[in-house]
């Protein structure tokens, strides 16, 4: 009954189901280690990592649901990873995506799996890194990122997605929220959900004027109802040929870097024991960073 | 910070009644685990894919509409097909006394009525760990005849 994390994952790469979800598990546990990813034999030309985002309750899972739908039914082995807040406090979490997308508890060439963001900062923990590249050496051609509910300053699911989908919804503010620098700015797509209440089209106009302004190629943006169905066609058509920009690949770049020290920040061993002596007063912060950044000579 | 357990808190049937599933699934994420809330009306068949996928090592069903005694059982023999007979299955909503000693030997390790305090729920999970841990089965597969009685 004793099976290796590394013969776990060389069945999930045969074809496994449950090795599939058992490899996942031990990646994210640190039990399988980043060398083992390393080595797994990537597909030469692959479907760009889509990543969606937005702020809570525009529908991201709904719309998922659309893609999910129309990917399966077209012979696609769709991936989805949804993630949701782990609570500061107690460690846990409550994951809820699934309820809005019944697509994924049917179909065999659909994988659905919740994970909570852990210690991680942002709206993607970036373990989903190497959860990827597991679920694409294992066939899954398709691979969808579903962040936390996300908006203005929160970036990192540019560490993880190749392209990024940013989901806004009528009646979140006034046009000078549109004019705001941050997430918005590295969107390949811009999807104004909900069209079927009020404001939609005011919404759309309001993005479509600050970018007007932009000095770099601004992406196209569309309006959807995850009700109606309306626009859906369009959105899907477009996410078929997003390309890569490379006026974002720089900062897509650096977001990837800062995600990858933190996550080497939360692995460090001392973490925990250090993070009680800073509580206790026996520590400060800036001592406790300079201890867990010392450079380990040995 | 240890790996929290993941659970997957599923509403099997025709049964729209999920405020107890919700409160359980809360109360769990309060205890620190990873909870998987499916919705409602989800076949057996349906709730065995989740829980694959999502590598969930507890299975809470909440039932409020009599068809306790068909879904239940249903679910863990199809757990068990599935290669996940290790999962540990505990049920929960409006289940008559009479019923318990069938859904026990169907693999249900636990059934949780009205009334039942969070830490009870709590103090099963913890035990059931404790028990998979000493290679106990007692999963919905296993074949430990232990069940949750309450202490």
């Amino acid at each position: 009954m004793n099976i290796s994390p590394a013969e776990t994952l060389a069945a999930a790469v045969r074809g496994e189901r449950l090795a599939l979800a058992r490899s996942l598990t031990l990646y994210e546990n640190g039990e399988l280690g980043g060398e083992e990813i390393s080595a797994l034999a990537q597909p030469a030309s692959e479907f760009p990592v889509i990543g969606i985002t937005g702020a809570p309750g525009v529908g991201k899972s709904c719309l998922i649901d659309h893609i999910v739908q129309a990917w399966s039914s077209a012979g696609h082995h769709v991936a989805v990873i949804a993630v949701d807040p782990t609570s500061p406090i107690t460690g846990g979490a409550l994951l809820g995506d699934r309820l809005r997308m019944s697509t994924a508890d049917s179909a065999d060439n659909v994988y659905f799996r919740s994970i909570a963001t852990r210690r991680h900062g942002g709206s993607v923990p970036t373990v989903v890194k190497g959860m990827l590249a597991i679920l694409r050496a294992a066939g899954w051609n398709r691979c969808i990122v579903e962040t936390v509910g996300a908006g203005q300053g929160d970036i990192r699911v540019a560490a993880v997605a190749e392209r990024i989908v940013l989901l806004e919804a009528p009646g979140r503010g006034d046009g000078v929220q549109a004019e705001k620098a941050g997430l918005v700015e590295l969107a390949d797509l811009i999807v104004v959900n909900k069209a079927d209440l009020d404001g939609a089209e005011k919404t759309a106009d309001e993005i479509r004027q600050a970018l007007e302004v932009a000095t770099i190629p601004t992406p196209t943006i569309i309006l959807t109802s995850a009700i109606t169905g309306e626009g859906i066609d369009e959105m899907l058509d477009s996410i078929e040929s997003l390309e890569f920009n490379p006026h974002t690949a720089s900062a897509r770049t650096r977001e990837c870097l800062r995600a990858m020290w933190e996550q080497k920040l939360l692995d460090h061993p001392d973490f925990d024991d250090l993070l009680v002596e800073v509580v206790a007063g026996n520590l400060s912060v800036e001592a406790a960073l300079e201890k867990l950044t010392e450079i380990d000579e040995g | 910070m240890s790996t929290p357990l993941r659970i997957v808190i599923a509403k099997p049937g025709l049964d729209g009644h999920d405020r107890g599933a919700k409160v359980v699934a809360r109360a769990l994420r309060d205890a620190g685990h990873e909870v998987i809330y499916t919705g409602l009306r989800r076949t057996p068949e349906q709730i065995v894919r989740i829980v694959l996928d999502e590598d969930a090592g507890f299975l809470g069903l909440s039932s409020l509409s009599g068809a306790h005694a068909h879904l239940f059982p249903r679910t863990c023999e199809l757990l068990v097909e599935a290669g996940l007979g290790n999962v540990v299955v505990f049920g929960g909503g409006i289940i008559p006394a009479p019923d318990h000693h069938e859904l026990y030997s169907a693999g249900v390790r636990a059934i949780f009525g009205p009334g039942t305090t969070s830490s009870e729920i709590s103090g099963f999970l913890e035990q059931a760990n404790h028990r998979l841990g000493q290679d106990e089965l007692v999963g919905c597969g296993g074949d430990s005849d232990w069940h949750w009685t309450g202490e």
